[in-house]
C-alpha cells in the first residue's frame, strides 16, 4: 500500500512549496479558463481565443526583455489585442476571422523579435521555455496574488453578464431587439477573455493555452445540457487535468536516471486531449443503442441524432 | 374600420423612408395595426421586409417618418416581441427549450440568476400555450423547424407583449409546419389580443387567418383589407408595371401582366401557391 502510495506521490511532492504554489496557480486558472471557456465555444471564438494566446507571449516575451512584471505583459498586450480585434473586426463573422488572424500574425512576429533580443542580449535561454510553455513551477506567491486578483475581476465579469451575453450569444438579433448593448457585452467578454488567456499563459504557457481554454469546455457541452451544468463540469475537468498534471510532471523527475522531468504542460494538455476524446463516448454509445433499437421493429420519432435541424424549404 | 381609430393601434407606421447606402430601400411607408390583428408584411426577396421590422424595433434608423408603439413614440422594447429570421440554434449548445423561454423572460438582466418558482410557472405556462411542453427539455439544436419555431415564439411571448413581429417565420418550414405555426398564431392573436406582423413572400397560407396585408413591393406599401390590397388596379401601381391578379380555387395568383413586361418583371410572390 505504501509503496503504491509513494509510487503516485513521489517523495515531498505535498512538502514542497513550488508544488502547493503550482497547484494553486493552476487551479485558479483552470477555473477561470474553464468559465470563458464554456461561453468561447458556444460563440464559435475559439480562433480569436488562440490568438489572443499569441497576443499574451507577445506581452510577456516584451515584459522579460525590459524587465517588467510577466504578469502585467501577458494580461496587458492580451486586452491591448482584445480590443484590437474588436475594434477591427466586429460588423461580421468574416470580419472576426479576419481581425483575429491579422492581430495573431503581428502578434507572432512582435514574440520573435522580442525572444530574439532577450536571448541574444541576456543569454537566459530560459525566456523562450517560460513565454511559449509557461512557468507555473517557478511562480512567486507575488504572482499568485494577481492571478487570483486578476482571475476574480474576469470571472466577477463573465457573471455580472451572463444572461445578456448567454441570449446575444444565441441570437443577437433578439438581444438588440429586447435592448441588450450587444457590442459592448460582446467586448467585455473579450476582455474577460483577455485576461483569462492571459493567466494560463503565464501559467502553463502561450501556446497551450488554447487546450486549457477550450478542452473542459467542449468536453463539459457534449456531457451536459444546461449552461450552469457544464461551467461546474468544466471547472472540476479542468482543475483536475492542472492537479494531475502538475502531479504528473512532479513524478516524472523520478522516472528514468536522468532526472529532467517532463513539462507540466505537456501532461495538462494530454490530459485534456483524452478528456475531450473521452467525453464524446457517451453520445457514441446512446447513437449505436439507437441505431441497434431501430435495427428492431419500429423506427419510432428519433430526430435526434445530430440532424440538421432545418429541413430543405417545401413552400414554393 | 379599425385603423380609423388611431389612438387605439397597437401600432403606427407613419411615413417612414429608409435610405441604405445610397439606395432607396423604404419610401412614404405607413400602416397600422390593431389589438388582436393578424397582419401579414407581403413581398418580394429585398423588397424591404426586415428593414421595415427593424426600423419598428428601433434597431434601424429611419430618414423620415415615425413609428409609435401603442400610442407613444419610439420603439417600447417592453411590448414587443420579436423573431426575427436566421436563429442558428446550434446542437452543440447546452440549451434546452425551456432554458431559451426563460432567457426571454430575464436575459436582458445582470448578474446571476437565482431559481424562481415563479419563472419556473411562467416558462411552463408559455410552453403549454405554443404546445411546445413534449420537447421542453430537448436541446433547441436538435429540435426540427417547426418546433423551433414554436419555441422562439413562446420566448417573444414571455414578457407578455402587445405586438408580436416575426420575420419569415415560414421561410424554412415544409408546408404542414408552416401551417400549424400559422395556426397557432392565429389562435394567439385571438386568445390573447396579441397583435401579429408577420413578414412572407408567399401570400396564400395566410389567407385564412390574415385580418390585413401590407403589401410591399419596390420599397412602397399599400395596406388594407386583402380583397382591397391584392388587386390588379393597387400593385400595379405599387410595383410600377402592370400587375394581374387572379383567382383559382380559393387562391390568389399575382402575375405579371404584358407579355412585354414579363421579361422584365422580377419572380412576384404569391404567384406560385
Amino acid at each position: 500500500m505504501h509503496q503504491l502510495y509513494t509510487a503516485v506521490f513521489e517523495p515531498g511532492f505535498f512538502g514542497s512549496a513550488q508544488v502547493h504554489t503550482a497547484v494553486a496557480i493552476g487551479g485558479l486558472v483552470a477555473i477561470v479558463s474553464a468559465v470563458t471557456g464554456v461561453f468561447t465555444v458556444m460563440r464559435g471564438q475559439s480562433f480569436g481565443g488562440h490568438a489572443l494566446g499569441d497576443v499574451s507571449a507577445a506581452g510577456g516575451a516584451g515584459a522579460l526583455l525590459i524587465g517588467l512584471s510577466p504578469v502585467a505583459g501577458f494580461v496587458g498586450l492580451g486586452i491591448v489585442g482584445a480590443g484590437v480585434m474588436d475594434m477591427i473586426g466586429v460588423r461580421r463573422l468574416r470580419g472576426r476571422d479576419l481581425a483575429t488572424g491579422i492581430v495573431l500574425g503581428t502578434a507572432i512576429g512582435l514574440s520573435a523579435l522580442f525572444l530574439h533580443f532577450t536571448t541574444t542580449t541576456s543569454a537566459t535561454t530560459g525566456a523562450i521555455q517560460q513565454v511559449l510553455f509557461g512557468s507555473i513551477f517557478v511562480t512567486t506567491s507575488g504572482t499568485l496574488l494577481a492571478v487570483a486578483i486578476l482571475g476574480a475581476v474576469a470571472l466577477a465579469s463573465i457573471a455580472a453578464v451572463c444572461r445578456p451575453l448567454l441570449l446575444s450569444t444565441v441570437s443577437p438579433e433578439i438581444a438588440a431587439a429586447r435592448g441588450v448593448p450587444v457590442r459592448r457585452i460582446g467586448l467585455l467578454y473579450m476582455l474577460a477573455l483577455a485576461v483569462s488567456v492571459g493567466l494560463s499563459s503565464l501559467a502553463i504557457g502561450a501556446i497551450l493555452s488554447t487546450a486549457l481554454l477550450i478542452g473542459p469546455a467542449a468536453a463539459a457541452l457534449r456531457l451536459t445540457t444546461r449552461v450552469a451544468r457544464a461551467l461546474i463540469v468544466a471547472c472540476v475537468l479542468g482543475v483536475l487535468a492542472v492537479g494531475l498534471g502538475v502531479l504528473l510532471a512532479y513524478d516524472s523527475y523520478y522516472w528514468g536516471s536522468s532526472h529532467l522531468g517532463l513539462p507540466v504542460s505537456f501532461f495538462v494538455v494530454a490530459i485534456v486531449f483524452a478528456t475531450y476524446l473521452a467525453s464524446g463516448l457517451p453520445a457514441a454509445w446512446a447513437g449505436a443503442r439507437r441505431r441497434q433499437l431501430r435495427a428492431g421493429p419500429s423506427a419510432g420519432r428519433d430526430k435526434i441524432a445530430g440532424q440538421a435541424p432545418h429541413e430543405p424549404s417545401a413552400a414554393a | 374600420m379599425r385603423d380609423q381609430n388611431q389612438a387605439a393601434a397597437v401600432l403606427g407606421v407613419e411615413g417612414v423612408s429608409v435610405a441604405l447606402s445610397g439606395r432607396q430601400i423604404l419610401d412614404d411607408v405607413s400602416f397600422t395595426v390593431g389589438p388582436g390583428e393578424f397582419t401579414g408584411l407581403i413581398g418580394p426577396n429585398g423588397a424591404g421586409k426586415t428593414t421595415l421590422l427593424r426600423v419598428i424595433l428601433g434597431l434601424q434608423r429611419a430618414a423620415r417618418g415615425t413609428v409609435t408603439v401603442q400610442g407613444q413614440p419610439g420603439s417600447r422594447r417592453s411590448a414587443v416581441g420579436y423573431v426575427p429570421q436566421k436563429v442558428l440554434l446550434d446542437p452543440d449548445m447546452p440549451i434546452r427549450a425551456r432554458d431559451l423561454v426563460a432567457l426571454g423572460a430575464d436575459g436582458t438582466r445582470y448578474g446571476i440568476r437565482l431559481p424562481s418558482r415563479q419563472r419556473a410557472q411562467a416558462v411552463r405556462e408559455m410552453l403549454h400555450a405554443v404546445d411546445a411542453e413534449r420537447f421542453a427539455d430537448a436541446r433547441v439544436g436538435y429540435l426540427s423547424g417547426g418546433e423551433q419555431q414554436r419555441v422562439l415564439i413562446a420566448q417573444a411571448l414571455i414578457s407578455r407583449p402587445r405586438l408580436l413581429l416575426l420575420d419569415e417565420p415560414l421561410a424554412n418550414l415544409d408546408l404542414r409546419s408552416g401551417q400549424e405555426i400559422i395556426g397557432l398564431l392565429a389562435r394567439l392573436a385571438r386568445e390573447q389580443q396579441i397583435a401579429v406582423l408577420l413578414s412572407a413572400h408567399e401570400l396564400n397560407p395566410l389567407l385564412p387567418v390574415m385580418d390585413r396585408v401590407v403589401y410591399l413591393a419596390a420599397g412602397r406599401a399599400a395596406s388594407g383589407p386583402t380583397g382591397e390590397v391584392i388587386t390588379s388596379e393597387v400593385l400595379s401601381r405599387l410595383y410600377g408595371y402592370h400587375i394581374e391578379v387572379l383567382h383559382a380555387a380559393g387562391r390568389i395568383l399575382v402575375v405579371a401582366g404584358d407579355a412585354a413586361d414579363e421579361a422584365a418583371a422580377p419572380a412576384l410572390p404569391a404567384g406560385t401557391g
